[in-house]
């Protein structure tokens, strides 16, 4: 199997991908013990840092934002259904015989249908949902003194819950960076920013 | 169009930068405080550090120069009379408190209180027991129902305003000091020197308090478990205010004085109703925390500031009571009266402390005793001697008031003594015996529950059927003395957990204690099942694997 680089993740993509990564992971430890699943820091430590790591990621946020924008990124995201039934059906049989994947990597698609949802999602839709319950429950104490009728349990039960859908899309996401050409090669290409394209002959 | 474009773009950036630079400011004060600086001053502390200062005093006068003073006194009522030729309205003050009528000034109808119908789980009532109880009260012969409480040279100035430590008065002659040498125990009491003691009066210490407010119950530390003898001179450790290389607070520092009037709870009445600090009102009361260390005491962005609405400070700065000295947690007079060969005998237990006594039954005495958590208001509710009980259930001899929507409730701790004590089974109240006295039916003479308990309630007033049973109760005290120093407070995690202290207090989310089982379920279901599904998924690509070469 011969291979051809592409310099696909630059420098900045590359590093809000890992920081938001140790961020998330940050996040969920610290935000499971305040839960109480389990004691690590102790949950004086653990408010504190969560809180500390989570002001980080709305300006980390709102860099990357403005970059997705900027930069024309955003067409990555564009949601489409153009073979995505192909990219279901590559990852449910044809990865197990060797196929070739339907939507190979390019300068102009970065990502498959698959990735572009539910990137998207998370970008629009769950870390946007995380920032403001997140947000609520911080000013827990000013609530009187803004008005705001709410139930600290609602705010909890929410915010817990987006972290479980990111604690689930983490999983699936870890795995499927194994799935490039080689086990390590998307991890690889995500510090490097070249990726490793699989050619169309076979040995 | 694109020049337009890239001038937005560049605006965006330099809000974007500005925003960058005022984060790190945040970070700055408010992150950099909680993880790394020691926190500032702030205005509470620096207020505190202002009142604790030693007071300069305007004192007037040197006793020993008053020749009224100078004289053989026959009684300690003449000690009374010649402090009154120049304190003339003292002890007319001093019938206005509680200190002397031994019933809530607050409360118009006399009920509440030692000599109202009030009880506890202890030594239960003073009716019919005077001459013992009231070796506490600030007065001379309360030894019956007949004592007149209008006299003025009855008022002991003594107890209160002896700077020499040798007054003392005895314990079972009704408030009076001996006379002769005589024994009590094994110790023996010396009658006082009027004229020295006389000479040298002043304003109280922790000692004039203590001696009677830290041996509340009759023993030293039986009541409160936050009083006892070790704050006579207490460590840093177990009194930050108190210990004599700090600020070395009288008890008046907080409890403030208006005419021998001094600030505190009593029955009905908060020890404060207003949460004012000496920063807004220089005149302000300094009974409660906030008074000197205001509502928002620690370092600025520090959460246990946000905490202050709902916790009371003794929560998280009294880790817990009796730290030094042992303190009685539970009762049960239903066990007196057994005897060892013909007599009355006592049972050494833990701490050196009695486990068993025929007088007054089983005991258990704890040290270092985690208190119990409540809502409260500041208010007390108290069941009457006159109020009909239910035996089959634990009787609340007094409850704390207050509830997580009220806005003046916060979560406080309490010592919880709990005991076995007579009530009337035929009238459904509780009883009062007559437990101390010469005669047959003083129960510590003649152990016969029947004949203390209607000679008790008789001296009280309120019927007796003649029928008694024990009845399981509870007695609440606030803990709020023995105040740890900061590095002993307790840990978030105390309360913020599953099992925490707090876990009793139903009805409102907390962090780290409370979740929803449905959702943890739901969501932990989610990943393991993800896990699950990218397991398969990759044992079946390495499975696949070889197939395809």
């Amino acid at each position: 199997m011969s291979s051809t680089k592409l310099y696909l993740y630059t420098r900045f993509e590359r590093f809000w991908h890992w920081a938001q990564a140790a961020l998330i992971i940050v996040l969920l430890v610290t935000g499971f013990e305040v839960h109480g699943s389990f004691s690590l820091l102790g949950f004086g430590t653990a408010v504190t840092v969560h809180n500390f790591c989570a002001w980080t990621w709305l300006v980390l946020y709102a860099f990357i934002v403005f970059w997705i924008i900027t930069t024309g990124e955003w067409r990555h995201y564009v949601p489409t259904f153009v073979k995505m039934f192909e990219v279901i059906q590559y990852y449910m049989s044809g990865i197990f015989k060797g196929e070739v994947h339907p939507v190979p990597k390019s300068e102009r698609i970065k990502h498959n249908p698959l990735q572009r949802i539910t990137y998207l999602g998370i970008v629009s839709l769950l870390v946007p949902f995380q920032i403001v319950t997140g947000f609520l429950y911080y000013v827990y104490n000013d609530w009187l003194a803004f008005g705001w009728a709410l139930n600290l349990f609602t705010i909890a039960i929410l915010h817990t819950a987006g972290a479980f859908a990111m604690l689930a899309f983490s999983v699936v996401h870890i795995y499927m960076t194994t799935t490039g050409h080689h086990p390590l090669s998307h991890i690889k290409a995500m510090f490097t920013g070249y990726e490793e394209l699989e050619t169309k002959e076979k040995m | 169009m694109l020049t337009r474009l890239n001038t937005y773009c560049s605006r965006f950036f330099l809000v974007m930068a500005g925003c960058c630079c005022f984060y790190i400011v945040f970070v700055e004060t408010s992150f950099g405080n909680q993880l790394t600086k020691e926190p500032d001053k702030t205005y509470g502390a620096e207020q505190a550090r202002k009142v604790s200062q030693p007071a300069k005093r305007w004192v007037t006068t040197d006793h020993s120069r008053h020749t009224v003073l100078q004289q053989e006194f026959a009684s300690p009522e003449d000690v009374t009379k010649a402090c009154l030729t120049c304190h003339n309205e003292a002890s007319r003050q001093i019938h206005k408190t509680i200190h002397w009528t031994w019933t809530d000034p607050a409360d118009s109808e006399k009920l509440m209180g030692k000599n109202g119908l009030t009880l506890n789980n202890f030594c239960i009532s003073i009716h019919s027991n005077e001459s013992r109880c009231t070796s506490c009260h600030a007065g001379y012969g309360w030894k019956d129902g007949q004592f007149d409480l209008s006299k003025e040279e009855a008022v002991d100035c003594l107890v209160c305003h002896d700077t020499t430590g040798t007054y003392e008065k005895f314990p079972t002659k009704a408030g009076y000091p001996a006379i002769k040498p005589t024994k009590f125990g094994k110790k023996t009491f010396q009658p006082p020197n009027y004229t020295v003691i006389a000479a040298s009066v002043g304003r109280p210490t922790r000692t004039n308090c203590g001696v009677c407010h830290f041996f509340g119950g009759g023993g030293d530390g039986v009541k409160h478990g936050d009083l006892d003898s070790s704050l006579f001179n207490p460590s840093r450790e177990l009194d930050v205010h108190m210990n004599a290389e700090g600020a070395n607070f009288t008890c008046q520092r907080c409890h403030s004085t208006d005419a021998h009037f001094i600030a505190g709870r009593t029955y009905k009445q908060p020890a404060f109703t207003d949460r004012r600090s000496l920063i807004e009102d220089d005149l302000v009361k300094r009974i409660s925390c906030e008074s000197c260390h205001t509502a928002t005491p620690h370092a600025l962005g520090h959460k246990a500031n946000d905490h202050t609405d709902k916790v009371a400070c003794q929560t998280c700065h009294i880790p817990a009571f009796a730290r030094v000295k042992p303190t009685k947690m539970y009762w049960d007079w239903s066990t007196a009266g057994k005897m060892k060969d013909g007599k009355p005998y006592k049972v050494k237990g833990a701490h050196g402390k009695a486990s068993y006594m025929t007088k007054k039954g089983r005991f258990v005495w704890e040290k270092d005793v985690q208190p119990e958590y409540f809502w409260y208001n500041g208010k007390m509710d108290y069941l009457l001697v006159t109020d009909k009980i239910d035996p089959n259930s634990v009787v609340k001899v007094n409850s704390v008031e207050g509830d997580r929507n009220d806005p003046d409730s916060r979560i406080t701790p309490f010592k919880v003594h709990r005991g076995k004590q007579p009530y009337d089974s035929m009238n459904m109240t509780m009883g009062i015996p007559h437990l101390f006295g010469k005669d047959k039916a003083a129960y510590w003479k003649g152990f016969d529950w029947n004949n203390a308990l209607e000679v008790g309630m008789a001296a009280a007033g309120v019927p007796y059927s003649g029928e008694y049973g024990f009845v399981e109760t509870e007695y609440h005290y606030p803990i709020t003395h023995m105040v740890a120093p900061k590095e002993k407070t307790l840990a978030c995690d105390t309360c913020h957990a599953k099992d925490g202290r707090l876990a009793t207090l139903a009805g409102f989310y907390m962090p780290g204690r409370d979740r929803s089982g449905l959702l943890d379920f739901i969501g932990w279901f989610t990943v393991i099942a993800a896990l699950i599904g990218v397991i398969i998924h990759g044992i079946m690509r390495i499975i696949s694997k070889p197939k395809e070469q």
